[in-house]
Order: C-alpha cells, then structure tokens, then sequence
C-alpha cells in the first residue's frame, strides 16, 4: 500500500442510496497524487466519454472530496473539493482549510466520491465504523451558523452514546442556503468561514440534496514511509513557517488598503479602477476594532493567518467572520464602492452565512452595480436602488441571490450566464462588464499594473480561469505552488520549497522531486484539465480562439492612481501564451498534441481532443 | 510547599494548530493520532478553543475512584499514572473527574491522562516555540486553583464563547 494514504475511498451513490468502498490502483495514486490531480482523473474515468453531455448540476455529476498524500502530516491540512464546475463546465481543483481533511484520514478514507441524487435532503457521517446516509430536513434552509451548531451537537451526542466522557466534533463540509438553492458559484463551506469556493461545488452539493458530510476519526494517521524523518521535517518546516512573521501576524488582512495603493491592482466598483488611497480602510482599522482572535488556524498549521473579527456593538452586534481576508475585503468592500471596514466585516458575515463565495458573489454583485450605474439594470428590475458603497442594498442583493427571488434568480447563474441572460433580456451587449474567464469571476489581482503576481496570461491561459490560487505563469514553478498543494492537498501558505519536496519523500517513499513534478505530474494534471475545458457543454462551451483571454476590462487603460493609463497588451498576452502552451506541449491554440498526451500517459484523451487540432 | 511541573492553560490564546495533539501523540504513541494525544483540544464552535488537559487536583479524585487501584500519582512529578495491566476501562475516573478528563484509550480502551512526559511536557514546547504560549510550563507549588481547571470543555466553551463573541456566545454552544 502507498504510504500517507488510508487507502480507500468512499463512494456514495444518494439515488439508490448505496456505499461502496473503493481501492484506487497504486499507479493511479502515483500518477495523480491526491487532491485536484486525483480528482479530474477520477472524473475522466468516470464522465470522459460523454462529458460535454454531463449536466454540472444533474445526478450524474459527481461531487468529490478528497484529501493527499501529505494531507494531516504536512503544516496545513486541507481538503479538495471537485466535480464538472457548473460554472467552467470543466475542472476546478477547489481547496479549503479544515478538520474535515485530518478528520476523514483518521476515519480510514482518503475521500469521497457522491453521485447521484437524494430524494429529500441528507448529510453523510463517516467514521471509522463507515458511512452513513442521515435526513438532513430540520438543517435545510439553514444558515452556516445553525448548520454548525446543530450538527456538531447532533453527532457529539450520537457518539457519546457509544463511548465514555464528552466527545470531541466532527470535521464538517457544508452548504448555506445559496448552495441549497443551486446559486451557479456557491461555495463548499466549513468553519463557518473557510470556503472551498472557486468551481460553485456548493450549488453541485445541492443539486444532489447533499447539505453537509461530516466526519469523526478515532484512528491513527496513516502509516509514513519514513517516520523518523517525518518527524523532523515537521519540526524544521514548522521553524521555518513561524519565521514569516508578517504573514503570520497580518495574514492577508491588510491586503484592503495597500494591494491598491501600492500595486494598483484591486477591484474597485467592478474593476473600473484599481486603486484607492482610503487610509480609513487600512489594516489597523479592522484589527484594532474587530480582530477578537489574532491567531487562528487549522489543523498542523503555525500560518496561523486567520484573525477572528467579531462586531460586538450596534445593529449587526454578533456578526462573526474571519479577517476579512484580503479577497472578501476587496470584493465586499471597494468592489462594491464600501471603504468602511465595519461594512465589510457585516456582509463578510452575511455571505458566509449564507454559503456564497464570497470572491464570486462580490464579482457579481458589484457587476449587477455597474448595470445599475450605467442605467442598464433599472429600479424597477431589481425592487431598490443598488449604488455603490450602499451596505443595506447590497446586503439584500446578497439573500435575494441566495434565495433566487426576483433579480436574484439571474445573478445566481454566475456573472457570465448573467450577462448571457441580461445582454438577451435588454438588447445590450453586457458581456464586456463580466471579470471572468471561462465562467470563473476573477480573483481580487488585477494584472493591469503589472505589480501584482498574477503574469498576464495568469488567468488568460489557466484550466481554472479567474482562480487567484492558481494562475498560470511558465508551465514550471506554477506548476509548485498551486498544482502541487492542491494535489498534496496542503495549504499555499504553508508551502515551502524545498523542504515540501523532502517531505513528499518521506510520507510516499516515491521518487518525487520539484523538477519530476514540474515537468511530469503538474503537466499531466493541468492537461487533463485543459481536456474538460476544450470539452465544455452542454450549456456552454469555450472557444480556444476566443476564450482563452482576459476579460475585456483588463485591456481599458487604468483610469487612476499612480499606474494611469496601464492595460494589458493584447500582443503580450498572445506572445505568453503562445509561448505557455508551447512549454506545455500544447499547440499554439492550447490544444494538448498526441506527442504531449503519450509522454503523459493520457493517450486516452486524443480520439476526443483530435478534431479540435487543426 | 511542594513545588512540581504545572502546564499553565489559557484557552482564549490557543489558535486551535493542535500541534500540541501531534507533538503527545508522536511521543506517546509514536504516530499522529489526535484521538490518543493525551491534550486534546475541543472546538465547539469556530474560534472557541478549549484546551482539555488533566489539571493534577490536589486531591485526585480520579485516583480515589478507581476500583483496581490502576491509577496512581508519580512521586516526583504528582502526575497520575496508569497501570494499563490493572485498568479495566470502566470509565469510573472519566466520571470522578470533575472535568471529565480521562479518556479511553481509541486503540486499547484503557484510561489515558497527562503524565506530563515524565515531567518535560512535549506539548508545551510546540506551543511556545510557535510564540502562542496557551500552553506552558511552569515549576510552582502544589494548590487549590488547579483543580478549578478540571471542567467539561462545554462548560469552559460557554465562558470562552462569550468572551470572543460577546452576547452572540450565549448562543452558539
């Protein structure tokens, strides 16, 4: 058996109703790791043949969860989140931070694997005793916070019946009521904070009736190929971790004020600036008012860069999120015109509650604003004024999506199926608002200014489109960072090279090293990614002539701050790409080549790619 | 008075890592197995961390309780230690704990409590190396307030819960 892995996987199928367990051949495991890897392997063989047929939010999709190899041993535990993105309609890899990871190992399971659909509302408990299909009716339709509460009440107390003294809770993957009702770009939730929230694998969560899979292990973590030096390494990398002291300090929560005013590169109303020098929206603001927690993490993880914020005054006294972070401070804030933090630590709660991502939602709703701004989207359309840096409007935006009333019902479907929806319903070509590719809303790093990390084709040239976790930069070290831990399934933030590299060693006893990655496993998987995207449908397919490009905003000149006039360059886009793909092994339209697809060992993916090459 | 090795507890700075978990486990057991980690922190609700952990009574009433005399407390360090031979896993010091802070043992289902490794707690140093300090160690003299600290870790979790969350942790336990 492979080291670091339990060695089976759950797979539930809701519509009989019936639990198997699964073995996934060593070479499987080799090749595709964990994580993003593993998932898209586990879809093509399931759903390749006829993937463009495979409705992303019908019974047939499948929702999966899983963990790494490193998963639990490395500082960072996390777990992905994947299926066919009702959203790209391909592949997204989309990782959160949770005990669930730790939980599902200890249980015995690498992952989950959920087809199928329930009749009536559900939640799976998985402990080391299996897995259990529960009625879920009485958590229908609640909030993040209720859902927590009650669940982790309800399996406490079903576990003490069988065994001595209090019981510690379960890990739990969870939807809010956005998810419930099928909003395109919905998160997978946990933590009442944490979000897997790129792909909209919460919506895929409801589409099968699924609300929650909690799990509770009594179990060891799985065996290591080398103990001893597991030991040590997770001492020298956790030395290492609590070295960064900025990050660990701050996280990404000063990220508001100077990710504008010194890179340019934050949305601001929709992406039609980038920069802002509101000093009252600084870092201090928020940790000196709201920060009731300075240090908080997940499992193994001495990051530590969450920061609990609690609104203990006032109106919407009790409001509890995280940071905000960096993203949701963005997008909820100067992306919907708001520079006041105790407005952004209330909507960061509410979008949390309700189980939106909090990225996604706020790159639609701030889309929504600029209709609104330009007299597209009217009074009358929406049943209240939505300007910018209107809290309560926005606020109410946010439940009508989740609840899919009145306009509500568009938005959910994601920015660009709303503006598909809106160009139709007004006769005006909307589409040219949307910050997204490929479907996926854009993360908060614009590639405007060019000080940001995002290259320009980061997001131009990706399988996971608008996904800031995973932006494409040379076909070699973003092959590291993301592909990797996301298929390791450990925390970005966590990443250290090259100790990552000794420890992946360590855990699998296989011959792994950075440059094998790099240039076998990260290409593999990024090209069967690349696969699911060329393939699309049904509803909507990309265009490699079209589509593999940022989206319109990127190339209006910046209209402000110290970087005016900078826009991305349609020639340098070209030229990176061209030169990306080549890297790849792709042709110069992004279309992998057979020669690519044998030294992968995806051979069986050209009688599907083949016609697309010209 | 006696003085002897205390882990001083503050439930409000742990950030939930449970590296401490990791750290009694691996020294324990010699894997990573939370459910087995000596400390075991509970997390009731997001946030709310509550660090479990014997917290040597001066009066041990878990010792008291057992009915195989399978518990005892070390001479020198005042910790209680288990005759895994004895112990019949009846769970009556879970019960007599006031904290209800023994626990069976997931492998063998034998009572398992802090013996706070010999006197140089493994737990304590990756709390502090990483600059936490929720857990630490202190050498001082035996008294009445360490008791005070066996309690069920919902209890604490109430208090802990109101004190992030103001009136909101009333209700979120």
């Amino acid at each position: 058996m492979p080291r670091g892995y339990a060695g089976k996987i759950l797979d539930v199928d809701l519509t009989e109703g019936r639990i198997r367990e699964v073995k996934l051949p060593w070479k499987t495991l080799e090749d595709f790791f964990g994580g993003r890897g593993l998932a898209a392997k586990i879809l093509w063989d399931r759903l390749g043949d006829h993937w463009s047929e495979v409705d992303p939010l019908g019974p047939e999709n499948l929702l999966i969860a899983l963990t790494g190899p490193l998963t639990a041993f490395y500082p960072g535990s996390r777990v992905c989140v994947s299926g066919k993105s009702p959203l790209s309609n391909g592949v997204v890899g989309s990782t959160t931070s949770t005990e669930f990871a730790m939980e599902l190992k200890a249980a015995g399971y690498d992952g989950v694997i959920v087809s199928g659909r329930a009749e009536k509302p559900v939640y799976l408990l998985i402990t080391d005793e299996g897995c259990d299909i529960r009625d879920a009716g009485h958590l229908w339709g609640k909030t993040g916070e209720e859902t927590i509460r009650l669940l982790n009440r309800e399996v406490r107390e079903e576990l003490q019946r069988s065994r001595r003294g209090p019981q510690r809770e379960p890990g739990i993957l969870y939807i809010g009521p956005a998810g419930e009702n099928r909003v395109r770009n919905a998160a997978v939730m946990t933590k009442l904070f944490h979000a897997a929230g790129y792909g909209g694998y919460g919506a895929v969560m409801g589409s099968k009736n699924l609300k929650a899979i909690a799990a509770k292990g009594f179990s060891p973590l799985p065996e290591v190929a080398a103990p001893e030096t597991v030991k040590i390494l997770w001492r020298e990398v956790h030395r290492e971790l609590i070295k960064r002291d900025r990050m660990r300090r701050w996280g990404t929560g000063y990220g508001g004020y100077y990710v504008a005013a010194d890179t340019s590169s934050e949305p601001v109303r929709n992406w039609q600036e980038e920069w802002h020098d509101e000093r009252r929206f600084g870092g201090p603001n928020f940790q000196f008012r709201f920060w009731v927690k300075p240090y908080h993490a997940d499992f193994n993880c001495t990051t530590s860069c969450m920061k609990i914020s609690c609104i203990k005054t006032g109106r919407w006294k009790g409001d509890i999120t995280d940071m905000p972070d960096y993203e949701l401070e963005a997008y909820l804030g100067p992306n919907l015109g708001i520079f006041n933090p105790e407005d952004v630590v209330h909507l960061s709660a509410v979008i949390d509650n309700l189980g939106h991502s909090g990225i996604n939602i706020g790159n639609t709703m701030a889309f929504a604003a600029e209709l609104y701004q330009r007299g597209i989207l009217t009074e009358e359309d929406l049943g209240f004024k939505l300007e910018w840096g209107d809290v309560e409007a926005f606020d109410r935006l946010a439940h009508m999506i989740a609840r899919r009333e009145g306009i509500g019902d568009i938005l959910a479907e994601g920015t660009y199926r709303a503006a598909l929806k809106i160009s139709e319903m007004k006769g005006v070509d909307v589409l040219r608002y949307a910050v997204h590719v490929k479907g996926i809303e854009v993360g908060a790093h614009g590639i405007r200014s060019g000080r940001d990390y995002p290259t320009p084709i980061g997001y131009a040239a990706s399988p996971q489109g608008g996904d800031h976790t995973s932006t494409t930069r040379d076909a070699y070290e973003d092959m590291a960072w993301s592909v990797f831990g996301d298929s390791a399934v450990v925390c970005s933030f966590c990443y250290h090279d090259p100790l990552i590299w000794e420890f992946a060693r360590a855990v699998t006893g296989w011959d792994i090293s950075k440059h094998r990655w790099c240039t076998e496993h990260g290409r593999r998987i990024m090209t069967l990614q690349q696969a699911f995207i060329l393939l699309g449908g049904p509803d909507v397919y990309w265009d490699p002539d079209r589509d593999f490009d940022n989206p319109p905003r990127f190339y209006e000149p910046l209209p402000s701050g110290p970087y005016k006039g900078m826009k991305a360059d349609r020639e340098t886009v070209e030229r990176m790409k061209r030169e990306y793909f080549k890297a790849m092994g792709w042709d110069e339209r992004g279309i992998p080549t057979r020669e690519t697809l044998q030294r992968l060992g995806l051979s069986y993916l050209d009688p599907y790619l083949q016609d697309m090459r010209r | 008075m006696e003085r002897t090795v205390w882990i001083v507890r503050d439930h409000l700075r742990c950030t939930g890592c449970r590296r401490c978990e990791i750290a009694c486990s691996l020294h324990h057991e010699g894997r990573i197995w939370p459910e087995a980690s000596r400390i075991r922190i509970f997390m009731p609700f997001p946030g709310v961390e509550v660090i479990h952990l014997c917290a040597q009574c001066d009066d041990y009433p878990c010792v008291e309780a057992c009915p195989v005399e399978a518990l005892r407390v070390d001479e020198r360090t005042k910790a209680v230690l288990v005759d895994r031979e004895k112990c019949t896993g009846c769970g009556a010091c879970i019960e007599a704990c006031p904290g209800h802070i023994p626990f069976l043992h997931p492998g063998d289902g034998k009572a398992t409590i802090c013996d706070l490794c010999g006197g140089d707690p493994e737990c304590v140093k990756v709390c502090v190396e990483a600059g936490y300090r929720a857990i630490y160690a202190v050498e001082e003299e035996v008294n009445v307030n360490r008791k005070l600290f066996a309690r069920p870790p919902l209890e604490v979790a109430q208090d802990i819960a109101v004190n992030l969350y103001g009136e909101k942790g009333l209700e979120v336990i």
